[in-house]
């Protein structure tokens, strides 16, 4: 993350050891996770104790210490799309990819991860690749739609 | 001159995902070509609650409804309907099953069953532009207040409403409004949750979306009524859209001079402040998502001392839900007595006695029309399921309706008349909670189901208390074993007594009603866990280790011609059998996934 | 706008009024230009603008105009329906001019009297719901 965006998404919050979740927020926002560098200079801005921060880095499922693939992959697997087959999608995924749930391609192109509720659950199955999102996907268009990101 | 028409193109998640805004550039070029731009006007507005036929938009003063809209459709809607006045039948709405669509959005069952005043707004407004709120008599309630109410008047108001808490708890919201503004401090604070934790349910994302100034002018009452200055909103980070409109208004509302100091002139200051949640669904709790504001992990504390008392900062805190707050302009500037002629009960001597005004709910699972709808309290779950949900997809079997999202309970065929009332549900065992509302069909199974929420809860557990924590992953053990097939009449004994160990000792309402969807199962579906158990069978096909798949032979080769579709694609390499003849499954080789089953177009494979 | 107080509020109010009568399809009197071929042909355009130029001049936020199809008398155009709600009956006026939507709007639209000398007949049938 360069100094300038840091500098931006620090502006954007009081000065204040409160701020703490919602810094993290926009940098996990723009980055997809956080890096260790980061947190320490973030952790001393705000006044908030380094062992702290990393607390709030495990606690919330939002934030992922481990870096991602450039896209992404976040399969919804909330209550509307169980019932309309997210797990299958899921695995579709894990097989195409070669990777499992949590994992990145060695290439550093996907990563995937399951997200509860996505909030169009009248579109499950959903699946969002970075800011896209897909919805009503069967099974058989996973391929398809990771041959988009290529 | 003025507009004669108005297209309000959906711009809300689901159909903005479904490619709305490139709808809405189309329509703006063609209209432009066709020299309309004059008379014609396009308006985004916030989810319509029908997502599942997005993209969408109403044409307006018809009324007409155009639906799963594609870019190519657009300069033959302009043509035929905005210049020569032919709607175009093709893109109506037809009901599953019938021929005649529906021009109308007005006499679609999904919407014609609803009551909307939290979604009163919904499709006619854009919710980025303040005037079009104020024009259909927003901030007119806040104005009322300021001008003509004491803080006690309106809290009045809104006890003899009946209003109570649609976050889940159904608390009666006047009560705890009175309770806060009765605590002296310096400072007492309101916030609106929109945390939105039920896995499976946007009604909050919606009433956001749609309408945010709702929440901002009921958040500007309460904290007038209340006493207090400042006020926050908690969102979840996964809803952009929503958290972009809030902002949006918020900052609106500032110009005007509707929030901030000295209000309409009246000599009322106050401010709203966002905090975004970060993904743990124990945030929704009180002092949890309080803990979080703060910048803290977010653990529930014991409620000693209430959170109206000692809340945000050590400060009386006031949380209300989003739709709560939604309901509260309509309230003040239509009556308590309106209000609450609508539902069940009676609240003039007992607050909890009944269920007042509309709840919103996140229809969805196997029913033909999933969506937002807002119904009035005391309609039966029938009417929602069979009426504005249209019945059970593909023709299918209703099985059972799960209300409360993961501290819910299922609820079977039997009880479909139960009126939506906040003790009816409860009483059943399940409860109103925010809104969500999945069914399910004869092909979900009801130890699966009650294995997602469990799990669910399960990983979403604080840890902070030992019941919660091991309690539930013990019984997640279980369920685990019986699905796999491994289960014993014990078990499920151990379960339900699990169960009780872990409602009546946890710390917070996480762990206190996880355990209802499988109190609920096995209550009402206990031959589908005895099935399990004791045939190592599942009637709804879903627990792959007792299951398996197979290809009717005749089917195959008769009508599907042995396409080889299914093999195509079995992940494992499980079917065998050469284009144009009989397939089989290889029963050591076949993972379960299900997939030839969804593909293969002659249905000549079945699941035992 | 800077920091309204309760006027203000009032003046948006009212400016969007018509606005919203139209985006929720309500309104008391209900016009119908009808646009086939034919219609446009004869010049229905501008009996759309006209009617919208009487709604914009007099400031009435009751009366809405949309359009409609051929109305099968071809050789009548261009013509217009108006209904006004709690009337049994809707009114269509043929061979139309910018004038004569005036009038019509002076007597049948404000005052609910039909302008009997534009009207076709009085037909007992509604034609849009
Ligand atoms: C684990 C847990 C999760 C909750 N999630 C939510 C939520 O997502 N949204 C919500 O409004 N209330 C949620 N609640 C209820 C809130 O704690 C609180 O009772 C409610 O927001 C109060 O508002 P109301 O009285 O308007 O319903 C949750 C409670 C618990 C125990
Ligand atoms: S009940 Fe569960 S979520 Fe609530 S405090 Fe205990 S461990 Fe945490
Ligand atoms: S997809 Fe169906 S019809 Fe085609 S080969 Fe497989 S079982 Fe036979
Ligand atoms: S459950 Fe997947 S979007 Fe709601
Ligand atoms: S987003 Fe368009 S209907 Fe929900």
């Amino acid at each position: 993350m360069n100094a300038q965006m840091l500098e931006t998404i620090l502006h954007r919050h009081p000065k204040d050891p409160s701020s703490i979740i919602q810094v993290m927020l926009d940098i996990q926002n723009e980055l997809y996770y956080l890096p260790r560098d980061v947190l320490n200079y973030v952790s001393e801005y705000l006044n908030v104790p380094l062992s702290r921060t990393y607390n709030l880095a495990t606690f919330y499922k939002a934030f992922s210490l481990k870096p991602k693939g450039k896209y992404p992959i976040a399969v919804c697997t909330g209550t509307a799309c169980h019932v309309q087959g997210a797990i299958k999608i899921m695995e579709q995924i894990e097989r195409e990819l070669h990777i499992k749930e949590g994992e990145t391609t060695p290439d550093k192109k996907f990563s995937v991860e399951s997200v509860r509720c996505l909030g169009c659950c009248g579109l499950a199955p959903v699946v969002t690749v970075g800011k896209n999102l897909h919805g009503r996907i069967p099974t058989s268009k996973v391929s398809k739609i990771l041959k988009q990101y290529e | 001159m003025a507009y004669r028409s108005y297209l309000m193109v959906c711009a809300g998640t689901g159909c903005v995902a479904n490619q709305s805004m490139k709808i809405k550039e189309k329509l703006e070029t063609e209209i432009r070509k066709k020299g309309l731009q004059e008379e014609v006007a396009v308006v985004t507005t916030g989810c319509n609650g029908f997502c599942a036929v997005g993209p969408l938009m109403v044409v307006q003063p018809d009324g007409i409804f155009y639906q799963l809209l594609k870019e190519t459709d657009i300069p033959y809607i302009v043509e035929e309907h905005f210049i020569k006045g032919r709607p175009v039948k093709e893109l109506m709405f037809t009901p599953p099953k019938e021929k005649t669509p529906i021009p109308k959005l007005s006499d679609i069952p999904f919407f014609a069953d609803q009551t909307p005043i939290v979604l009163r707004n919904r499709g006619v407004i854009n919710p980025e532009n303040i005037d079009d709120y104020i024009a259909r008599g927003g901030y007119e309630a806040i104005a009322k207040v300021l001008t003509s109410m004491t803080p006690e008047q309106v809290i009045q108001e809104i006890k003899t409403s009946g209003l109570r808490g649609r976050g889940g708890g159904g608390f009666p919201t006047g009560i705890k409004w009175e309770t806060c503004r009765n605590i002296p401090a310096d400072k007492h604070y309101i916030i609106c949750n929109a945390d939105e934790g039920d896995p499976g349910a946007f009604m909050d994302r919606s009433t956001v979306e749609s309408d945010p100034h709702a929440v901002i002018e009921g958040m500007l009452i309460g904290g007038y009524a209340i006493g207090s200055s400042e006020g926050y909103v908690y969102i979840r980070n996964e809803y952009p859209i929503a958290l972009d409109r809030l902002q949006t208004a918020i900052q609106h509302a500032r110009e005007y001079g509707l929030l901030g100091t000295n209000i309409l002139d009246k000599g009322f200051d106050f401010e709203i402040k966002i905090a975004r949640g970060a993904g743990a669904f124990v945030c929704g709790e009180s002092t949890a998502l309080m803990a979080s504001i703060e910048g803290r992990p977010g653990e529930p504390r014991a409620k000693y001392v209430h959170t109206v008392e000692k809340g945000l900062w050590d400060k009386p805190t006031c949380l209300n839900n989003v739709e709560t707050w939604a309901n509260v302009p309509q309230i003040i500037l239509r009556g308590a007595e309106w209000f609450s002629s609508i539902g069940t009960g009676d609240v003039s001597g007992d607050p909890w006695g009944g269920s007042k005004g509309t709840k919103v709910f996140s229809l969805s699972g196997k029913v033909n029309n999933t969506g937002l709808i807002e119904v009035p309290m005391g309609i039966t779950l029938r009417k929602i399921i069979f009426d504005i949900g249209g019945g059970i997809k593909d023709g299918k079997k209703f099985k059972a309706v799960q209300t409360g999202g993961p501290s819910g309970g299922f609820i079977p065929e039997s009880l479909l008349d139960l009126p939506v009332d906040y003790e009816e549900l409860t009483k059943v065992g399940s409860m109103m909670g925010s809104g969500g509302m999945v069914v399910a069909d004869e092909n979900n199974c009801m130890v699966d189901m009650a294995k997602y929420f469990l799990s669910f809860t399960q990983t979403e557990s604080c840890g902070k208390c030992v019941p919660c924590r091991e309690g539930t992953k013990r019984m997640l053990d279980i369920l685990e074993k019986i699905t796999e097939g491994e289960g014993t009449e014990e078990d499920l004994v151990l379960l339900e007594e699990l169960s009780n160990v872990v409602v009546e000792s946890s710390l917070c309402a996480l762990g206190g009603s996880a355990p209802n969807p499988v109190l609920t199962t096995l209550k009402y579906f206990r031959e589908e866990y005895e099935a399990h158990v004791k045939d190592k069978k599942c009637p709804g096909h879903a627990c792959r280790k007792l299951i398996t798949y197979t290809i009717d032979p005749h089917v195959c080769v008769d009508k599907g011609h042995g396409c080889h579709v299914c093999a195509k694609n079995c992940p494992d390499g499980a079917i065998l059998g050469e284009t144009k003849q009989v397939h089989t499954i290889d029963v050591e080789k076949c993972g379960k996934c299900g997939i030839c089953y969804d593909v293969c177009k002659f249905d000549a494979i079945s699941v035992e | 706008m800077g920091k309204m107080n309760i006027e203000d509020l009032e003046k948006i109010r009212e400016q969007g009024r018509y606005k919203m009568a139209l985006r929720q399809g309500t309104g008391r009197v209900r016009i119908i230009v009808h646009m086939g071929t034919c219609g446009i042909a004869a010049g229905a355009r501008g009996i759309l603008t006209a009617a919208m130029k009487e709604i914009e001049l007099r400031g009435l936020h009751d009366v809405i105009v949309t359009n409609a199809g051929c109305a099968g008398l071809c050789s009548h155009e261009p013509m217009m329906t108006v209904e006004v709600l709690g009337e049994s009956a809707p009114v269509k006026y043929v061979y139309l001019t910018a004038e004569k939507v005036k009038r019509i709007f002076d007597s049948h639209v404000l005052k609910g009297q039909v302008t009997k000398e534009f009207a076709l007949e009085v037909v007992s049938e509604k034609t849009h719901s």
